[in-house]
């Protein structure tokens, strides 16, 4: 699997303890040596019009080096998590009481953020409630108004992505500084993150010496990664210490103490939530789970399933504010409590955003996040992104080979490929699939309906696939030819070798 | 309608109608390591967290002396060593920005992952252990669990406001996966494990006593 450019890679950056290469937290891979190539951009957003993940994907391919780091970074993730699994014999026990646990809580929901809410004002918690991104905006809004709050720092959150949090903040005058470094090399370069947990992945070391250059002032002919990072922090600091407020997200709740929990490897959720008094946390309402003994398997799940740690560096328990701080809670629906009325999608609100099956998925792989044009990309943005807008991303779900390898290493088993395929058939249903692609599928539904039919047409196309001219095969018309090459046909279908050779037998 | 009742009406129209009772978590701790401190050693390590081995005989703080001998300022806030900077004195969190040495006592570990558990009466002030540019714990031996399954049963999760695992130090690999120490936390974390009740050793060679 590996590039033969790789192997030998230079790794002079790699650190070593009593002569073990260190691969903790979110993955090691091999250095590239990057040759300048201008970083592709990701999918062209018109509106409501829908998404072309194909066409952002064509692009990024066309990037041999960012298409290539990108595969090996993310494959090199999914490596790691197979290795973590070997090691916990229990695993499969856990992923089955994972999924058990959130599927009994997704059918208690109101009991158990009920129970939430009281015991964290019993705590000394501000709960509030928001039924979409724009109030939950206002909420945020409003409390940092209260506090006569000028500048927020921030702990990366797929929510208030969501809710396209940092745009409004812009427009309402106050400054806001992403802490987590992915997302600050992301929010620099006006860019969304492209992944859950790695936000800035698709990018090459040589692309955020660009950004930093360009923003914060560094060298821009040196892209040595330990110099970016260095003079990151540096910069970032002092916006750290001057905040007026902090904010993260939360990875899991529990109702059963009114605690809220975050996973970072940088500690920048505990600096965002410990060095300013005021502190937002922003959570969807499908993070709960019931109690403590529960979390206990969702942690030992998470970061070996999103970057084959053991654990996230810094795993944070917050359950009232500290002495003379103060904390509050936005819960946030955003169209959850209707995606639990769908019956074919509603245990898409298992997902605990590690990201494995974005790490698994050859289609994300070679296209990168910011192909898919919206919030959640990968498999589980194919599930996820038509319940917030079907016209939009009613492309997204034919972005999959269906090979069911995101739903076998999902720690929360959500049948991932099984939601992909049932979408389909819902845009089919709803009209909005593209007309080319519908006319094709609803000629194949035809053929494949009548065997006989189907067996002509196999027999002719191997033949016209192995005398057509390329221009015909590989044209506008023909969505497989598209974005792959066309298999060498068969001298002979199954169906003829069969009758040939096995059908006279019974 | 409040936007809290409308939320709560609009999960309770559609909640599915299937029954999903709620499953019993095992322990998982029939297979214990023979050593819970090797093995929250080995996994510290791999976290790149550095162990500190306490001399056999001698001062047992000895690993930490050496470490902070250069250091300009150092705030402790446990009794086996005093820093430069009285942690009682600080009054805004920010005044911690300067801090090179931090060094705490951790409630307990986690042998499994090999976190240990510093909350805010271990830290007194929070963001001490982020501010500093290196953080040092004090572990005992006797405060290790063997996985998070009992971690969780500890009642550090129920009675403290603030409570967080710290495996390794800050972290990251978001550029290009090249791995770095010190993100935006600290850069390094060292664990010296050394009993709570511990007395410091008379310096008279022939009263050495083996810990």
């Amino acid at each position: 699997m590996l590039h033969p450019e790789m192997v030998g890679a230079e790794d002079t950056q790699a650190i070593y303890r009593d002569g073990h290469r260190l691969d903790h937290a979110e993955g090691a891979s091999k250095p590239l040596r990057s040759r300048p190539e201008p970083q592709p951009r990701g999918a062209k957003v018109h509106g409501n019009r829908p998404i072309d993940q194909a066409e952002a994907a064509a692009r990024f391919i066309a990037s041999p080096e960012h298409e290539k780091m990108h595969d090996e970074r993310l494959w090199d993730l999914r490596q790691k998590r197979d290795r973590e699994m070997h090691h916990i014999p229990e695993w499969e026990e856990l992923r089955s009481l994972a999924s058990a646990i959130k599927e009994h809580t997704l059918t208690h929901l109101d009991e158990y953020l009920d129970q939430f809410e009281a015991r964290a004002r019993a705590n000394g918690i501000h709960v509030h409630w928001a039924r979409d991104a724009a109030e939950h905006n206002r909420i945020v809004h409003g409390i940092l108004k209260d506090h006569g709050a000028k500048s927020l720092i921030k702990s990366k959150s797929m929510l208030t992505e969501e809710c396209g949090f940092r745009p409004y903040m812009a427009s309402a005058g106050i400054e806001v500084i992403e802490t987590d470094l992915g997302e600050r090399i992301q929010q620099l370069d006006k860019e969304d993150p492209s992944h859950v947990v790695v936000p800035a992945v698709h990018k090459l070391r040589t692309d955020v010496a660009k950004v930093f250059a360009d923003t914060i002032g560094t060298d821009p002919d040196n892209s040595d990664v330990h110099y970016l990072a260095e003079a990151q922090r540096e910069a970032t600091r002092p916006l750290i210490l001057a905040a007026d407020a902090g904010m993260t997200g939360g990875n899991f709740v529990v109702a059963e103490t009114g605690t809220f929990v975050v996973c970072t490897n940088e500690g920048n959720a505990d600096l965002s939530g410990n060095v300013p008094k005021l502190h937002i946390a922003s959570i969807g309402i499908e993070k709960i789970i019931p109690r403590l003994e529960h979390l206990a398997v969702f942690v030992r799940l998470l970061s070996r399933s999103a970057l084959g740690s053991p654990m996230t560096q810094y795993t944070s328990h917050f359950r009232s504010p500290r002495k003379g701080g103060e904390m509050h809670v936005v819960l946030v629906d955003n169209g959850r409590s209707e995606r639990l009325g769908l019956e074919e999608f509603w245990t898409s609100l298992k997902c605990i955003r590690c990201g494995a099956c974005m790490n698994t998925c050859p289609v994300y792989r070679r296209s990168g996040g910011l192909s898919y044009g919206a919030t959640y990309s990968g498999p589980i943005g194919l599930i996820i992104d038509p319940t917030f807008n079907a016209r939009k991303y009613s492309n997204l779900p034919f972005a999959s080979s269906l090979n069911g390898s995101c739903t076998n290493v999902c720690p929360v088993k959500i049948n991932i490929h099984e939601q992909i395929y049932a979408w389909r058939r819902e845009l089919v249903k709803r009209h909005d699939v593209p007309l080319v692609k519908k006319a094709a599928m609803k000629a194949a539904g035809e053929l494949l309906s009548r065997p006989a039919a189907y067996r002509v047409a196999i027999a002719s196309a191997d033949v016209a696939l192995a005398h057509l001219p390329r221009f015909v095969i590989y044209n506008g018309l023909d969505a497989w030819g598209k974005h792959r090459e066309v298999p060498h046909p068969p001298k002979q279908t199954f169906h003829n070798w069969y009758k040939a050779n096995r059908g006279g037998e019974q | 309608m409040t936007s809290r009742d409308d939320i709560l009406e609009s999960i309770r129209a559609n909640l599915p109608r299937v029954d999903r009772p709620v499953p019993h978590v095992p322990m998982f701790d029939e297979d214990p390591p023979a050593s819970l401190l090797s093995a929250f050693k080995d996994s510290l390590e791999r976290m790149g967290g550095i162990f500190l081995a306490p001399p056999a005989s001698g001062d047992v703080l000895a690993p930490v002396r050496v470490k902070i001998a250069g250091a300009k300022v150092v705030c402790s806030t446990v009794p086996e060593l005093s820093g430069s900077r009285d942690i009682a004195t600080v009054g805004a969190t920010q005044e911690l920005a300067d801090v090179d040495f931090a060094i705490v006592r951790a409630s307990f570990a986690v042998a499994e992952t090999g976190s240990v558990l510093l909350s805010e009466t271990d830290l007194n002030i929070n963001a001490l252990a982020y501010l500093a540019q290196h953080l040092i714990v004090l572990l005992d031996p006797a405060d290790i669990v063997v996985n998070l399954h009992h971690a969780y049963r500890r009642p550090e999760f129920r009675e403290r406001h603030y409570a967080s695992f710290h495996t390794g130090p800050s972290a990251t690999a978001d550029i290009e996966g090249v791995l770095i120490h010190g993100a935006q936390g600290v850069r390094s974390l060292s664990v010296l494990p050394i009993p709570r009740n511990h007395q410091p050793q008379p310096t008279s060679p022939q009263e050495k006593k083996h810990d």
